[in-house]
């Protein structure tokens, strides 16, 4: 096993002897050691997203590491405008990362903390370098999976009628729709059929939630009765947050919805 | 908390628990997005578009010494008296002078969303003149003493019944059924009132520097009766209207019309070049055009932000936020609502009494990616919240935030956090959405999900335990 430098990416390979020049385009046949990011939500309410993960990423044979360091991004405090204490969190987060080659998180909204609004963060701070390149190295799962990776079928079965729910920052900020579609094309017996309003908002939006409860809960009506015009009986998303905001509506007011988190849908092998 | 944040809860919260409200609004706006979508489809490229209508805009707002002397330099070639007005009063007061030295009684007037900034109607009213609105959606909340509920749709809000109801309070009309009997007695009132009128007070959709020309789109003709039959005419324009090139309005007028109102072109398009010409037989014999900075010279001072000021009011971005089709128009308590206002009022009107407005928002980002200037709009939102904590952190939240940063800071204090949760678990779960749940905003509504028996770091190490 030799390591090599694919732009941002330092890839472990099985054979490195073929080729003298790299593109991203060859990653898909390479193995790759991935640092996985668990979202603070994900690691104390949705430990399955994060452990679908695992499973999935050593099935394609990559070697995944977990910095245990890791604790929040800084988004509650950062949308909430104390930029400050976001960034003292924040700074934790480039610590545990620092060392990674290639970061892989399980959620749309906390990946685009990192991604987009960490270089923001961090502008004209001391460690802007630090952010930029931890930016550049991070990847939500699906979109590594499919654009990085190469992967479109995990060989995953999973018998249920399911719609899918696009995150907002997952959509808007990272640009991310056609890669989980892609993925779960591929699961046997999984018939996906699309909501009314797919892109609209489920009303979560971190502290948002709490502050304006009101509006937030007639926002995850809304969304609640577009996935259950569908007749499906499972709503899958790349983001665990809004799954909470749903399923915990769906709960409250006795709605047959079930949610899951994607990678828990394509862990089954 | 603001007086203004006081009536934005209220009025929010009442809105959103309106069932009727909610199904009316989302039934209007699903009309909407299936013929903008049409329309959009017409379009070769419509990011492109998008890209070409922002740097028009881009270029004036940059530029604005440049094309606002250019543009009163135009204007008054031809004739028009420019008038340059630092906030509302003076914009009102120079009206009201006008209207005084030419004798004026009455004034009929076409929508103008920056008007309604400055309160114009009211002020006109109170120094005796009689106003009356011309476009349909705006006589009829007028007649009601309503605000708009919409910066495009300012009646979107009332069924057909409501609006009969209102003609037939209002104007002891007979009952109507269908929107052609209730035009049609909107119209005999109109008519009567565009013949009577001797001022017209319009505002404008673009001024072009190039041509010296204030362009107006509307759908309903009745801006076009309101600037050219009253002997002397008035535009309110605020100052960032202003576009380079009269090729601009090649882009900029379609898109208008497909984000706003869903349409290819609106129906009428007019360019109004200054006042009836030596040899002319008809116009208006005095055109006077009040540039307004209200300011929004401040916010073209925040160099973050300024892209605020490429704004169109087409209101697209009402039309996809989920905020405003949950809490509706008029509980913003502004006169530009959705995501736009939102950006915009904490700089015209102050950030710590409007503040609550970024906020109120998801930051779904719907409003940026539909916008057609491209103005970035939701991390704008986020760049009041930021400016808004910097200038005056709210008091009860700074240790939140302060002990949240220091919680997070400590990676193996971090580790209890699962522990701890699982402990109070069975406590949480019985004071439910009881005032003394500390999560009782989000359990008042909706269920917390169940603490599983392992986090993720627990997971972890049990799995490295066993290698």
């Amino acid at each position: 096993m030799k390591t090599r430098k694919v732009g941002t990416l330092a890839i472990v390979c099985r054979d490195c002897l073929a080729k003298e020049e790299w593109t991203e385009n060859d990653l898909g046949s390479f193995l790759v050691k991935i640092t996985l990011f668990i979202p603070c939500f994900i690691d104390q309410y949705y430990p399955g997203a994060g452990i679908g993960m695992v499973k999935i990423l050593e099935k394609l044979g990559h070697t995944v590491e977990y910095p245990e360091s890791q604790t929040c991004c800084g988004q509650p405090a950062f949308n909430s405008g104390y930029w400050d204490e976001a960034r003292s969190v924040a700074e934790t987060m480039l610590d545990a990362f620092r060392d990674a080659e290639v970061v892989v998180g399980c959620s749309g909204s906390c990946g685009a903390m990192l991604k987009v609004f960490y270089p923001e963060l961090f502008h004209g701070q001391p460690r802007e370098a630090e952010a930029k390149a931890l930016a550049a190295k991070t990847h939500e799962l699906s979109s590594f999976l499919v654009n990085v990776l190469g992967v479109g079928d995990l060989g995953a079965s999973f018998a249920a009628k399911a719609t899918f729910h696009d995150g907002c920052h997952g959509l808007r900020e990272l640009g991310i729709k056609r890669e989980p579609r892609e993925l779960l094309r591929h699961v046997r017996g999984l018939e996906l059929v699309e909501m009314r309003e797919a892109e609209t908002c489920c009303g979560f939006g971190g502290t948002f939630s709490v502050k304006f409860p009101e509006i937030s809960t007639a926002m995850g009506e809304g969304k609640c009765a577009s996935i259950l015009e569908t007749g499906a009986e499972l709503v899958i998303s790349n983001d665990s947050s809004c799954l909470m905001q749903i399923q915990g509506l769906a709960d409250r007011q006795g709605h047959k919805i079930k949610s899951m988190h994607l990678a828990e849908v394509l862990a089954h092998f | 908390m603001s007086s203004e944040s006081v009536q934005f809860h209220r009025d929010a919260d009442r809105l959103t628990h309106d069932l009727r409200h909610r199904a009316w609004i989302q039934k209007a706006l699903g009309g909407y997005y299936v013929k903008r979508d049409e329309q959009k489809a017409k379009y070769t490229d419509w990011q492109q578009a998008r890209a070409t209508a922002a740097a028009a805009k881009y270029e004036a707002v940059n530029h604005l010494d440049k094309y606002l002397v250019e543009l009163s330099d135009k204007l008054a070639a031809r004739g028009t008296k420019v008038f340059w007005a630092a906030d509302g009063a003076e914009a009102a007061e120079y009206i009201a002078s006008v209207a005084r030295d030419a004798g004026v009684k009455r004034i009929i007037k076409s929508k103008t969303m920056t008007g309604e900034e400055i309160h114009l109607p009211q002020a006109l009213e109170k120094a005796g003149l009689e106003v009356v609105e011309s476009d349909l959606g705006e006589f009829i909340v007028q007649l009601r003493g309503e605000p708009p509920y919409h910066i495009v749709f300012p009646s979107m809000h009332l069924t057909r019944g409501e609006i009969d109801e209102t003609f037939q309070k209002k104007l002891g009309s007979a009952h109507a059924d269908t929107p052609e009997e209730l035009t049609m007695i909107a119209r005999d009132v109109m008519r009567q009132k565009y013949c009577q009128a001797d001022m017209g007070i319009s505002g404008a959709n673009f001024a072009v520097a190039e041509t010296g020309h204030i362009s107006i789109t509307e759908n309903e003709g009745n801006a076009r009766l309101s600037t050219s039959l009253p002997k002397v005419l008035v535009s309110i324009v605020g100052i960032e209207k202003v576009v380079p090139k009269l090729d601009d309005l090649a882009t900029l007028l379609p898109m208008l019309a497909t984000a706003g109102a869903a349409q290819n072109m609106t129906c009428y398009n007019t360019l109004l070049g200054g006042p009836r010409q030596p040899g002319e037989t008809d116009g208006p014999l005095e055109f006077h055009v009040v540039l307004l900075d209200n300011r929004r010279t401040a916010l073209l001072a925040d160099p973050e932000q300024r892209d605020a000021l490429h704004c169109i009011r087409c209101g697209a971005c009402l039309n996809v936020c989920p905020i405003f089709k949950n809490i509706g128009g008029h509980s913003y308590g502004t006169t530009y609502q959705g995501p736009i206002g939102s950006v915009i009022t904490p700089h015209l009107r102050g950030l710590q009494s409007w503040k609550h407005l970024s906020f109120s928002s998801s930051l779904c980002g719907a409003c940026g990616e539909t916008c057609p200037v491209k103005i970035d709009l939701h991390h704008h939102l986020l760049q009041n919240r930021r400016n808004a904590i910097a200038q005056k952190p709210v008091w009860w939240e700074m240790p939140i935030f302060a002990g949240f940063a220091w919680f997070m800071r400590r990676p193996a204090l971090y580790r209890f956090a699962a522990p701890m949760l699982r402990l109070f678990e069975p406590v949480m779960r019985a004071i439910r959405g009881m005032d003394i749940d500390p999560a009782s905003m989000w359990t008042r509504t909706r269920d917390l999900p169940p603490v599983p028996q392992q986090s993720f770091k627990e997971y972890w190490r049990a799995r490295h335990a066993k290698r």
